[in-house]
């Protein structure tokens, strides 16, 4: 059934190449588990990506239920987390995966470090995976506000007051950042909102293309 | 055994599948599961809630009563004030839902000067008998729901919206 579904799509539109151009290539044997077990370093990107793909499902059904103002951010997460069936777990992926997020991506910079594989040809893929590195930490710091509660708060006055401290436009950045001379409150939590949810998403995927295309162009780099 | 032997090809094919299937499905179940809870979620019985009319104070012209309870909506509790007509007819009460049944908006009594004893929706013309009964020609498709109705020390009660039983 399936693969007349397939075959009637794949004569019409010739969709095999396309496929096989992103999924059907060798894995060289020295990032192999298989062949050196060792080789599970090189795991660590893909798995990076593994809970991004979660990070982005569960903070997509999370908004279903999260509102981000003042009053009810709170209340809201409460609600999703304790009357929600599953709300602890899709709520728990979300919160556990941004600190995985972190820790992966972490490793795979140590593992493309101590393999040399920023090396020429591949410094403009390093430059690449240091923006992606920078976006998941907006993504965290963003996102650890959302909930509204003391902790949240008082992170957030810290990490704007850190802004602050950069030289010459560091008084400009917190007002960006809060939206708000001297208030931490609704606008900037409307704004922690918009660009956890839509704007660095959006630098992520664009960073996270150009990062698989060059893999792709490139191929893995070659053993120790 | 079959002779059809499982290529190492195959073999790993329906492991893998298997195993990713199984993994994606324990990913997204819980998410799923949180996405439809609305669909899935049990609401309390409706309590009677008490008006301000009085029992002996009612007519056989239907009035408007006003009644204020507490909404759960989430996590976000408000006063909601909603409304019954409310009218004699021999020794019982009648309430009905001001709700037209045709798309929801709100219906008055003699609400148009050209059918008198007659609810009127303005929206669409939608017009409904005394009982509730629904005009043939106009909009609606069914009778106006009633209130299940009860008293308290001679003020009315109003309960949960049923389907019109007097049509």
């Amino acid at each position: 059934m399936l693969n007349k579904i397939y075959d009637w799509v794949d004569e019409r539109l010739d969709i095999t190449p396309i496929w096989r151009d992103i999924a059907d290539h060798e894995v060289p044997e020295h990032v192999n588990p298989a062949h050196h077990f060792s080789a599970f370093v090189y795991c660590f990107g893909g798995l990076t990506f593994f809970i991004t793909v979660i990070q982005i499902l569960s903070g997509m059904f999370l908004t279903m239920y999260y509102v981000p103002d003042v009053v009810n951010a709170w209340k809201s997460v409460y609600y999703l987390q304790n009357e929600v069936a599953f709300g602890e777990i899709v709520r728990g992926m979300h919160h556990w995966g941004a600190s995985l997020v972190i820790v992966m991506m972490f490793l795979h910079t140590l593992r493309v470090f101590f393999t040399g594989s920023y090396k020429k040809p591949r410094e403009l893929n390093w430059i690449v995976g240091v923006g992606i590195f920078c976006v998941m930490l907006g993504l965290g710091f963003t996102g650890y506000l959302l909930p509204w509660d003391m902790k949240a708060v008082f992170a957030t006055k810290v990490g704007i007051q850190i802004a602050a401290s950069v030289p010459f436009i560091g008084e400009l950045i917190k007002i960006l950042l809060a939206g708000d001379a001297t208030i931490l409150g609704a606008q900037t939590l409307t704004r922690f909102f918009a660009i956890h949810v839509f704007f660095l998403p959006a630098v992520l995927f664009a960073l996270l293309a150009a990062h698989f295309i060059m893999i792709r162009r490139q191929g893995i780099s070659g053993p120790l | 055994m079959s002779n059809n032997r499982v290529s190492r090809r195959q073999f790993l094919n329906y492991t893998l599948t298997g195993v990713g299937g199984f993994m994606a499905a324990g990913m997204l179940m819980p998410m799923v599961r949180f996405a439809i809870d609305p669909a899935l979620q049990t609401k309390a019985e409706g309590q009677f809630i008490q008006t301000s009319q009085k029992i002996d104070e009612i007519t056989d012209v239907p009035v408007k009563v006003d009644f204020t309870f507490e909404q759960v909506d989430a996590w976000y509790k408000s006063d909601v004030t909603e409304a019954a007509w409310v009218y004699r007819d021999g020794d019982t009460v009648i309430a009905l839902s001001p709700v037209c049944k045709h798309l929801g908006c709100t219906v008055n009594w003699e609400g148009d000067s050209a059918h008198p004893n007659q609810f009127f929706c303005a929206c669409h013309a939608g017009r409904y008998e005394k009982s509730g009964k629904n005009v043939a020609g106009t909009p609606p498709l069914g009778p106006l729901d009633e209130y299940e109705v009860s008293e308290k020390d001679g003020f009315l009660m109003l309960g949960k919206k049923i389907p019109n039983t007097l049509v």
